[in-house]
């Protein structure tokens, strides 16, 4: 099955970029450390959800290329072009001149409407390249005007023309101290509104990001490529083939859908996380082993820690004891309750792995079965030059400190009404933002009373 | 998109010439194959001239003649004339100038309801046909002085018009105000009138200050002689220096300063034009900077002034660049940030510069910097690839920040000194269209807005007491 990508504004075409890259990349490398038939049918399955044949023999990324200025597609179509292993369709792309000026109200309310046929049309073309459309995929950020309000009107569109299509949306949140003034206010419109349209939300957050370059990759001077380039690695390793537990021998057939029904079962509670293991500079790659078991406490550390990365990770967090009927509030302090996880390995003797510390019940919430909270992909297919790779996709309280910090900042900027004339003089009301608000302490209540 | 540049009397246009000469230096440097481009078409035309000058516009290929977009108005020809006779003749068109004989006196009325009157056809045909010529339009700049006639009374009035005619195309105004030791006594008068149309009618508003620009001017010049330096500095790096001038004599006496100021709108518009990691956009400035809608006025400092030329000395550090942004010495208008308060502040950023760079400075200046309660990450920030012609990085900064108010406070207290005797109003109010009331109404807009720069400075330094959320139903 087939995946078609959105990439919408700046942040989303420049990271969209990065992805196809890195997944050119990872099937071209000779260190997949498996058997000649894998290692075709991995690139075979690769090629079958993210990349189009064309008559030049170039593959052609499935993806719709969405911005309201012209500069970032037109470096982003040259770029890929310049690899000569792939290239983005020379069509699929959709600019205007004139930007959303951060406003998201201008995204959604003016630009959406305006280009919704055009846009909708190189999306339809796309789906239709596909033997079988297994869903979408959309990349934004949402601190600025473009990824955030045209990319949540799009997100609008796509669910209502493929109703019964997988939609999950890749977020960006911005750096905390700030890369754009009104980025709460963006954030929030944009969270509430692809709460109701989208599948879920798949989060990556610029400071943590950030820490990953700084602490792990030793890059001194840490640019956007770089921080683009980690997040292309860390979806990588969530969305290049594997085999699903029940999937027979083949490669999975359905990726967003054996993603998105086991770590979505309710529609509250939609916020991704997610983490990868090992990560560092291509440099030390070769002077550095890991094995499975290290790897996976680590792991499981981070997740019931909500550590960021294999660094700093606080070893004093213990899961509540079992049996005991803790209300949330006695739960103890800083620990990570879950309701899903999905655990994806990657490399030599995955086989062999034992994943019974994720199935442990005192993780989750007691909705589900702990075999049904849990689920892993496999594959002896190394990625990205990694030996051995383990990401963890999380359906837990990860995001909900950040999420809360945000809904804070917006609403204290929101209490004074600075910037809100910008808002209303494209359509978006005080009684949208309160919607808005309304619709995110819901959330963060919910995450918060796991 | 497209930005137009109105340049309205006589400091307008000689900033303007400014503007230009050092906006074709820049994309030459960065223009190597002579191939019309998105960047150059922001400011210029491409125009086929072989079979004369009303040629059609060629929209992609080789530069053939590069026109500005632009529109020159002055109501006296010197200054405009000598732009024709200069080196940058071939870059305007008869089409694209508004001139006048007599002058405005000084006086505001007459710039703004005489010829504004006279000529408002004139200038909405001229400004219909540049438009055409844009593709996308989204900014008007206007450049001016407050203190005269033409450029304070008939470049307000020309606010207005692009308010009408084009009510979604952004309005910057970059007004020079005048100095307390103006040589023209009615200048509180015209700035006064013309803070109200700017008040009402502009999107965003860049004060400069002549004293700043000077003292800018007199700090280059002493390190240069002063031999502190060991080394010479690279002529086309200074922020005041002209093309092609191999000499730090500048052959005009403002020369130096309007390039300070030119150098300012070229840094703005950088990141619109050029490609880079974090784009910044005009309307980007605007959303981000204006939080309240007349509270629109935005404090400029540039950095770095000039560039060593010898290589072997180590560029100055990038951060002792964000420092000297946040010094007084950078800034184009008097005032003290650091001990007011901040609304929102903008880095706009050219060079090789990343966003560790950037968020490292700020995260070092700002615990001396006093950010009003709701906006305490207050940052827009933006990365542009291509750095000016002459050094490897440089850094706008633009605060909305109430240290405008003295600004403010003094201009109104000049003119209530003029106003008080009634001195000079018989040349204002015998101009038809003139009335007391246009006196009262704009010394009250004046009033109003430093009451509410003053609102804001009381809440600084107050406890911090955040409004409570919402609360949801469990």
């Amino acid at each position: 099955m087939s995946i078609v990508t959105v990439q919408l504004g700046q942040c989303g075409n420049q990271i969209g970029h990065e992805v196809f890259s890195a997944l050119c990349s990872d099937i071209r490398g000779t260190h997949g450390l498996c058997s000649k038939t894998e290692n075709e049918s991995y690139q075979d399955a690769c090629k079958e959800r993210f990349f189009s044949e064309e008559e030049s023999g170039v593959p052609a990324a499935r993806a719709v290329l969405v911005d309201m200025e012209p500069k970032v597609i037109s470096q982003t179509l040259s770029m890929a072009a310049r690899s000569g292993h792939w290239k983005y369709n020379s069509h699929s792309h959709f600019c205007q001149k004139q930007g959303s000026g951060n406003n998201w109200a201008n995204g959604y309310c003016v630009h959406g409407p305006r280009h919704k046929e055009a846009i909708m049309d190189l999306v339809q073309k796309e789906a239709e390249k596909c033997e079988r459309l297994g869903g979408f995929f959309t990349i934004m950020s949402m601190a600025g005007g473009t990824g955030s309000g045209l990319g949540a009107f799009v997100t609008q569109c796509l669910r209502d023309a493929f109703p019964t299509s997988f939609l999950l949306n890749h977020v960006i949140w911005p750096y905390g101290t700030g890369e754009v003034i009104v980025q709460n206010y963006n954030s929030v419109l944009t969270l509430s509104h692809l709460y109701h349209s989208s599948d879920a939300l798949l989060v990556h957050e610029n400071d943590v990001i950030h820490k990953i370059c700084a602490q792990l990759m030793n890059i001194k001077q840490i640019s956007f490529r770089d921080v683009n380039q980690v997040i292309a690695h860390q979806l990588g390793s969530v969305f290049q083939p594997t085999h699903t537990a029940g999937g027979g021998s083949g490669y999975s057939r359905n990726p967003l859908g054996d993603l998105l029904e086991p770590l979505v079962p309710h529609p509250e509670f939609r916020l991704l996380g997610l983490r990868n293991i090992p990560q560092m500079a291509e440099s030390s790659l070769a002077f550095s082993t890991f094995s499975w078991p290290g790897l996976l406490k680590h792991l499981r550390q981070i997740l019931i820690a909500n550590a960021h990365m294999e660094e700093g990770i606080d070893w004093q967090v213990r899961p509540p004891q079992p049996g005991s009927s803790m209300p949330s509030t006695n739960k103890p302090l800083h620990f990570n309750t879950s309701i899903a996880n999905l655990v994806i390995l990657r490399g030599k003797d995955v086989h062999s792995v034992d994943l019974g510390s994720f199935q442990d019940p005192s993780l989750y919430t007691s909705w589900l079965n702990p075999q049904d909270a849990f689920n892993a992909w496999k594959t002896p297919r190394a990625f990205n030059k990694y030996e051995k790779s383990a990401a963890l996709v999380s359906n837990s309280q990860f995001l909900l400190k950040p999420l809360d910090s945000i809904v804070g900042k917006a609403w204290n900027m929101f209490a004074s009404k600075a910037y809100l004339h910008q808002y209303t003089k494209f359509g978006i009301q005080e009684e949208d933002f309160l919607d808005c608000f309304t619709t995110l302490e819901q959330v963060i209540s919910s995450y918060t009373n796991l | 998109a497209v930005s137009l540049p109105f340049a309205v009397g006589q400091c307008g246009n000689q900033v303007g010439c400014r503007f230009w000469d050092l906006a074709l230096r820049e994309h030459a440097a960065v223009n190597k194959k002579g191939i019309y481009d998105e960047a150059l078409s922001s400011f210029f035309r491409n125009v086929d001239t072989r079979s004369g000058d009303n040629g059609p516009d060629i929209y992609k290929g080789k530069i053939c003649s590069l026109k500005a977009r632009a529109l020159l108005i002055d109501m006296e020809e010197g200054v405009v004339n000598e732009i024709l006779q200069g080196p940058l003749r071939d870059v305007f068109d008869s089409k694209q100038l508004i001139t006048d004989v007599s002058g405005s006196g000084n006086n505001w009325a007459v710039g703004h309801k005489i010829y504004g009157c006279q000529y408002q056809e004139n200038i909405v045909e001229k400004l219909r046909k540049a438009a055409e010529h844009c593709d996308c339009l989204q900014c008007f700049f206007i450049i001016h002085s407050m203190g005269g006639g033409t450029g304070s009374g008939l470049g307000t009035f020309v606010l207005n018009l692009l308010e009408e005619e084009f009510p979604e195309v952004y309005r910057f105004v970059t007004s020079v105000y005048p100095s307390g030791e103006d040589d023209v006594i009615t200048s509180p008068y015209n700035s006064v009138l013309a803070m109200k149309e700017l008040n009402e009618h502009a999107d965003c508003v860049l004060p400069i200050e002549n004293e700043s620009l000077f003292e800018i001017v007199n700090k280059i010049h002493q390190m240069i002689n002063s031999g502190k330096l060991g080394s010479t500095v690279k002529q086309n790096s200074l922020v005041t220096s002209s093309t092609g001038s191999g000499k730090t004599l500048q052959e005009k006496p403002f020369d130096a300063m309007n390039n300070i100021v030119a150098n300012l709108l070229l840094n703005l518009t950088s990141s619109a034009r050029f490609e880079g990691s974090l784009n910044m956009d005009l309307n980007e400035i605007s959303m981000n900077l204006v939080p309240f809608p007349r509270l629109h006025y935005l404090v400029s400092s540039l950095t770095p002034l000039y560039t060593l030329a010898d290589v072997n000395i180590p560029s100055r550090r990038l951060d002792q660049m964000f420092s000297d942004a946040f010094s007084r010495d950078h800034q184009l208008i008097r005032a003290d940030p650091k001990h007011s308060l901040y609304l929102a502040c903008a880095l706009l950023v050219r060079g090789n510069v990343q966003v560790s760079d950037l968020r490292r400075n700020i995260e070092r200046l700002k615990p001396s910097l006093h950010f009003v309660s709701w906006n305490q990450e207050g940052w827009k920030t933006g990365l542009c690839s291509v750095p000016p012609v002459g050094h490897s990085h440089s850094l706008l900064a633009l605060a909305n920040n109430t240290c405008v108010k003295p600004t403010f406070i003094e201009l109104k207290d000049r003119f209530m000194k003029l106003y008080k005797k009634k001195a000079h109003l018989h040349h204002y109010l015998q101009i038809d269209g003139m009335e007391q009331s246009c006196f009262s109404e704009a010394i009250s807009s004046l009033s109003d807005l430093i009451e509410e720069y003053n609102e804001l400075d009381a809440t600084k330094g107050g406890p911090r007491i955040d409004p409570s959320r919402l609360k949801i139903a469990v």
